[in-house]
């Protein structure tokens, strides 16, 4: 489903290059659960972000299957292509939520199906069995304001799976959380990793990263360790 | 993105916080406010200068002596005749007259016993009063002339009459104009003045006497009023045929009032342009307002930015909400504006009620338009910044 051949990524700090990914080469199979780890600067936020076609490799190849079953070549692809990319198959959670401000809980999760032009009917009917999942029925009416942390992280889970992507993207989600909502946001994860979608974590955190049955562990650009938990008994 | 979703996405921003909204939106409230304020002051000068010059109808032309073109052997050979009081009533026997007035005007001495008054003294003929429509307070107006001398009859104008004679009745009295005794029959009801000219510090004797009273040999002016089954074109040429007939040459000037009126109303309309141009310069500042607003919103919301990129906004969409909030302020401070306008004109109207102003509501509609452009205008670099930016690179600042 993902396949990363060969792909570098160079970045001008002041006056010295960093290279960020330094000839990374990952598969990814699909309803996979992934941790990345690694220190501060080790070029995992990177990998996420091109994993999740919001930054653009120097050079090499990027082949992500879509909804479709049809696998493309990212990197060459133009930014528009990329959005609506990003739109309908890959589902975003940051560790500081990036919820819209002035919107309720229910319009900030509906926000991408507004993006995609979904009449409200329609909208309200996938809407309603998220809000539910997720447990924000006396919340939904709420500004992102009057939510505590957990359910706001909620709310962005709800953001980022309302399209019924194949691929979940989380950087950092429990870091900005207590450890009891930070519990909870991860059990929502690995719920919907185990209804198949593929989840990959990018974290600080050795007890969250250990959970995954995949762990790759970055540094200065590198994939050093890609240990994979498959075979043993959990 | 349905239409819908968009009003809703533009709003809430809007609405977000209230008061940054009210004051981006109050530059351009305060230019509308000026622009439509002008533009009514100019409209209602506009207006006043036109009633003035159109009170007395627009199906007037008047004739005067001489001809401004200077032509090839000039002035040796041509001579100038005087129009007389018999053009004046030939003109009157063409067809579609309604009234001829001759006028010759001066000014004079007016005594009555002890009293006496430097007046002005005005020829005319007796359809003047029908043609002008100017009311009479009592008595009559100068009689038809039947071609021969006129007799000696005046008709005063109210601030004479009261000057002269107080509460005493007029009517059948000798006054002396210039030395020479003339019978009241008749005095004028008060028509104020026009253009500063007071009509009712006038005297008015037949037009035969006048001209022998002040030693001319010609009329003034001979004013044709027509009625409104011909055009003022036709209506010219016929008296210039009639004229070149009667003097051979052509030695007099037609002027009519609707070619005057034109170009009054067309020098008055440029005036309210201009000063409604000069009002617009405040639009400006309020343009250059909503500018800046936009471009330091952008970069506060640059997180939220790069968000919409992440889940997928495209960049028209992106550019579309950025350009509707800002026409959206824009449009707010244009209505905040027209609406401080009518409560100031709706003010003015009630406590100085003569005032000339009057709001067009074309201009109205023109300064709602104009507001929305400007937010147009002023939100498309901001609004193009914001689709341009990296998604990760807009994500990276908050």
């Amino acid at each position: 489903m993902i396949q990363v051949n060969q792909v570098n990524k160079t970045f001008q700090l002041g006056d010295q290059p960093v290279h960020a990914l330094n000839n990374i080469q990952l598969k990814i199979s699909p309803g996979e659960y992934l941790s990345i780890m690694g220190p501060s600067g080790s070029g995992k936020s990177t990998l996420l972000n091109m994993l999740g076609l919001l930054d653009i490799p120097d050079d090499g190849e990027y082949w992500l299957q879509g909804c479709d079953g049809l696998a493309l070549d990212t990197v060459p692809m133009d930014e528009e292509v990329r959005a609506r990319y990003r739109r309908d198959h890959i589902g975003f959670v940051f560790q500081s939520y990036h919820l819209i401000p002035r919107l309720t809980a229910a319009e900030n999760i509906e926000l991408p199906l507004v993006l995609a032009g979904i009449p409200p009917d329609e909208r309200k009917e996938r809407l309603q069995p998220i809000i539910q999942r997720l447990g924000l029925e006396q919340r939904a009416g709420h500004l992102p304001n009057q939510l505590s942390g957990g359910q706001r992280q909620r709310v962005a889970i709800g953001r980022a799976t309302i399209m019924r992507p194949k691929l979940l993207l989380a950087d950092e989600p429990t870091g900005n959380l207590d450890s009891h909502s930070g519990a909870e946001v991860i059990e929502l994860l690995e719920e919907l990793n185990n209804d198949g979608i593929t989840l990959i974590i990018v974290t600080h955190d050795m007890d969250l990263g250990d959970r995954a049955k995949r762990k790759i562990r970055m540094v200065d650009g590198e994939i050093v360790l890609d240990k994979s938990r498959e075979q043993e008994p959990s | 993105m349905r239409w819908q979703d968009w009003f809703h996405l533009v709003f809430s921003s809007v609405r977000y916080n209230p008061l940054k909204s009210l004051l981006t939106s109050l530059g351009i409230a305060i230019g509308i406010t000026a622009v439509t304020l002008l533009t009514s002051l100019g409209e209602g000068v506009r207006g006043y200068v036109m009633d003035n010059f159109s009170q007395f109808g627009t199906r007037i032309i008047a004739v005067m002596p001489g001809k401004d073109d200077t032509s090839g052997m000039g002035g040796m050979l041509s001579s100038v005749r005087f129009l007389t009081l018999g053009d004046a009533y030939s003109l009157e026997r063409l067809p579609h007259v309604d009234y001829m007035v001759a006028n010759v005007q001066g000014s004079g001495p007016i005594k009555f016993g002890a009293r006496s008054r430097n007046t002005e003294i005005l020829g005319t003929t007796s359809s003047f009063q029908q043609a002008w429509d100017f009311p009479l307070a009592s008595g009559q107006f100068l009689p038809v002339n039947r071609g021969q001398v006129s007799s000696a009859h005046a008709v005063l104008g109210q601030k004479v009459k009261q000057e002269l004679f107080l509460a005493q009745n007029p009517l059948g009295k000798f006054v002396r104009i210039a030395g020479q005794r003339y019978r009241v029959i008749g005095v004028m009801q008060s028509k104020g003045s026009m253009l500063g000219f007071d009509l009712d510090d006038m005297v008015y004797i037949p037009a035969d006497r006048a001209l022998t009273l002040f030693n001319r040999e010609g009329l003034m002016e001979i004013d044709v009023v027509f009625s409104a089954q011909t055009t003022s074109s036709k209506m010219a040429e016929r008296i210039h045929e009639k004229l070149i007939e009667r003097h051979g040459q052509e030695d007099f000037t037609l002027i009519t009032q609707d070619e005057m009126l034109d170009s009054l109303d067309s020098i008055l309309s440029l005036l309210t342009l201009g000063i409604g141009a000069l009002g617009s310069i405040s639009l400006l500042v309020g343009g250059v307002g909503i500018f800046t607003i936009m471009t330091t919103n952008i970069r506060e919301r640059s997180a939220e930015i790069g968000l919409l990129r992440a889940i997928g906004t495209s960049r028209n969409q992106l550019l579309s909400l950025f350009l509707g909030e800002a026409m959206l302020l824009s449009f707010i401070g244009g209505l905040l504006g027209m609406l401080a306008a009518m409560a100031i004109l709706l003010i003015t109207s009630i406590f100085a009620p003569s005032f000339p102003i009057s709001p067009n509501p074309i201009y109205l509609i023109a300064a709602l338009l104009i507001s929305g452009l400007i937010g147009l205008v002023s939100g498309i670099r901001p609004a193009w910044l914001a689709s341009k930016m990296s998604p990760v690179h807009a994500l990276r600042n908050e």
